[in-house]
């Protein structure tokens, strides 16, 4: 079927629901690589009129990605809770924009809606929506997840320390781990990306970080991003696995790309649970997720990259996650071309993980060929920070030595604590307290004599010495 | 500004260079109220605009075809016209502009010789032109050096090169190899490393996994221009007699040689 539209005298008409999706999106280069985007900036809006009149039913009669060929979609379809659909069944997706934005519209009323939504919907209303719409809505869904502390609460967000070395020096990433928890980050996860990626490489690693967290007796869970099939030779070989982190996309042929199915995730997850390592929860999955991974691998099935990126999102929340960010400005100019491209692809992102019933945080980050700076990260984390993002990855000094790419720094989350009041997970939070790092008004302290009273406490010699 | 810093007394700036000894990584820079000092911000921004520049600076070819003499040398340009669609549209800096194409024609009807050749060499900007104008030329002769024996076609200089424009190339001039040198992308500490990559029986459509890939060939630490050279000819001459390149090569000796990276390949 096509798609019409008369729009101030002019008819636009689009042949699939794929390219009705695709020419809503707003502008990005990745599309434009995909030869997808709007030929126009009017095409453009006349594509979001249309979608503003599709009902929500539309899009569990057609599918974007073929059913028979695509697990995605199955688990998409097949897992729909037509119970929880039911109260906006009757909607289009511009009905679905306002209900959204009404203010009685609470978070227990978009929790309750989130097992009806499929992604496909949630993408196509967040291209209805204004950057400010994205933030006030996902400021009130609330996802709340835990393993040794309890992330997502209201007024609370967690970071991620990415200490990552160019050779995974154990004492480099110690020093870098130190820093960071100076620094009061660290509550969503200490997770490694190792430079090489390896079963006994990551062995090493994930031994030294729990030996670490040991000895501290800090209440966080650590990571190494390792594949999921090395994940699951280190836990058969009984290493102490926190979390397991695997990169997923949006259709089975892109998460082939990935070296990945369903089935190993599933597999990697019961043998997660099955360790029992959690204290307050049981939450033992990491995803990270990035618009145009799916083009990437050529496995788009002529879909826009944002709503292969929601897709990915059911992946996701099948394996009920700790933690899900995407990794919006990693992959380069020719998928997010510039500051404006990756904010906004930052906020759809957050808002279509939210409302899918994840706990979504971001990696706001880029590359240097890619059209933007720290200034552009400075708007992104605030306006992350202000629509209630789960958790931020910080690096030192805003410097990844090992990806060779440009992330917020643990003085970033310093800032953001500072200016818009938010904390860290309780757990987290006293645990600082008893280090004599927070402050009256629930700040991190500066250490008037550097780290040295904190490492004395710790007691490590190693890092003394 | 330095009496903001929170001060510190020696025995920690002691622990901390302990610390900092360890890992490239920024750590340990103090705090002003809850920011970085300016002397590191600032430090920041320099290696940043290092990088940006070194992505965005003009190449000129023609000073590296002069630099390069006597070898001798053809330029062509990607269909990519200028950077700002290089960056946006990798696909078209993998093809070779009909201009070019006719160029190098052109050249081999000159000199039939020039077909046909084992190896052809090929220098493209890809996304550090400061890269290649600074380290391309002495990697070319340290090639030339190493694959002394093979019969070589004229030296490729190409502007606007994403790897795979070695594939059209190579086929034009119905090479057996396809050499590509090439700028790789920059990062905060290295802004001018290169990367080689080879590809046996080049033609258009090539998958990444089917070449070899040597990369981090800087002056801060990397591979120098003759270890290179000499895992390539190591490389090359295991694929031209196995008929095949790229992952099921390997090279034995303890070098760096990893596959090309999913995102990042220039």
């Amino acid at each position: 079927m096509s798609y019409k539209c008369d729009f101030a005298g002019e008819r636009h008409v689009f042949d699939t629901l794929a390219a009705v999706m695709a020419c809503a999106t707003p502008a990005r280069s990745g599309d434009a690589l995909a030869g997808l985007a709007a030929q126009s900036a009017a095409e453009r809006v006349a594509a979001r009129a249309v979608l503003a009149d599709l009902p929500l039913r539309h899009f569990l009669d057609h599918v974007l990605v073929p059913y028979e060929s695509d697990e995605v979609t199955r688990l998409i379809i097949d897992g729909h809770d037509a119970a929880a659909f039911a109260p906006i069944a009757h909607m289009t997706v511009g009905d679905l924009r306002d209900w959204l934005l009404r203010t009685e519209t609470d978070a227990s009323a978009l929790a309750a809606v989130a097992p009806g939504l499929t992604p496909e919907m949630v993408a196509a209303v967040s291209k209805l929506m204004r950057n400010q719409d994205l933030i006030a809505v996902a400021r009130k869904v609330r996802v709340i997840t835990a393993f040794r502390n309890t992330i997502g609460l209201e007024g609370r967000l967690s970071t991620r320390l990415q200490p990552n070395h160019p050779t995974d020096d154990p004492r480099g990433v110690a020093a870098a781990v130190l820093d960071g928890l100076l620094h009061g980050v660290g509550d969503a996860v200490i997770g490694i990306n190792p430079a090489t990626d390896s079963v006994p490489g990551a062995s090493r690693l994930i031994h030294m970080l729990d030996d670490l967290r040991e000895r501290y007796a800090i209440p966080t869970q650590t990571c190494v991003l390792t594949h999921v099939t090395n994940a699951i030779a280190i836990m058969a070989r009984g290493a102490p696995v926190d979390l397991v982190f695997q990169s997923i996309a949006g259709s089975e042929a892109a998460n082939r790309g990935f070296g990945i199915d369903l089935a190993v995730l599933r597999e990697a997850h019961e043998a997660a649970l099955a360790l029992g390592r959690g204290t307050v929860g049981r939450n033992v999955m990491y995803f990270e997720t990035g618009q145009g991974s799916a083009l990437s691998a050529n496995a788009h099935h002529g879909v826009d990259q944002q709503t292969m990126e929601t897709r990915a999102y059911a992946v996701a929340r099948a394996f009920d996650p700790l933690l899900v960010n995407t990794v919006v400005g990693f992959i380069g100019p020719e998928y997010l071309y510039d500051g404006k491209e990756i904010i906004r692809a930052a906020l759809e992102d957050h808002f279509c993980g939210k409302l899918l019933g994840l706990p979504m945080g971001c990696d706001a980050c880029y590359t240097n060929h890619a059209e933007a700076d720290q200034d552009d990260m400075d708007t992104l984390m605030t306006v992350l920070t202000v629509a209630g993002c789960t958790f931020l990855i910080c690096v030192p000094g805003n410097d990844d030595v090992m990806l060779s790419y440009q992330s917020l720094s643990y003085h970033d989350a310093l800032a953001l604590r500072a200016t818009l009041g938010v904390r860290g997970a309780p757990e987290f939070e006293a645990w600082l307290d008893e280090m004599g790092l927070l402050d009256a008004q629930g700040g991190i302290r500066a250490l008037t004599d550097g780290a040295e009273t904190l490492v004395r406490r710790l007691g490590d010699a190693s890092l003394a010495a | 500004m330095s009496d903001e810093v929170e001060r510190t007394p020696p025995d920690a700036a002691a622990l901390w260079q302990r610390l900092r000894a360890a890992t490239p990584a920024r750590i340990g820079l103090g705090r002003v109220g809850n920011t970085q000092p300016l002397k590191d911000v600032l430090r920041f921004q320099l290696d940043h605009a290092r990088a940006r520049d070194a992505v965005h600076a003009p190449f000129d070819a023609e000073a590296l075809a002069a630099e390069l003499a006597p070898l001798s040398t053809l330029i062509v340009e990607s269909e990519a016209i200028d950077r700002a669609t290089y960056l946006r549209r990798p696909d078209l800096g993998r093809r070779l502009s009909v201009e070019g194409k006719e160029r190098l024609a052109a050249a081999m009807r000159e000199d039939p010789s020039r077909l046909n050749c084992d190896v052809a060499i090929v220098v493209g900007d890809g996304l550090s032109a400061t890269g290649v104008q600074g380290g391309g030329a002495a990697l070319v002769r340290a090639l030339v050096r190493e694959l002394g024996d093979l019969s070589l076609a004229p030296v490729v200089i190409a502007r606007q090169a994403r790897v795979a424009l070695g594939d059209d190339i190579g086929e034009a001039m119905r090479a057996r190899v396809v050499v590509m040198i090439i700028g790789e992308r920059p990062g905060l500490t290295v802004a001018d490393s290169l990367g080689i990559y080879m590809t046996f029986a080049p033609r258009r459509g090539r998958a990444d996994s089917e070449r070899n890939c040597i990369s981090n060939i800087h002056a801060q630490g990397g591979l120098a221009p003759e270890q290179a050279a000499a895992t390539l000819g190591r490389l090359l001459r295991e694929a031209m007699r196995r008929g095949l390149s790229g992952v099921d090569i390997k090279d034995d000796a303890e070098t760096l040689l990893s596959p090309p990276p999913a995102l990042d390949t220039p």
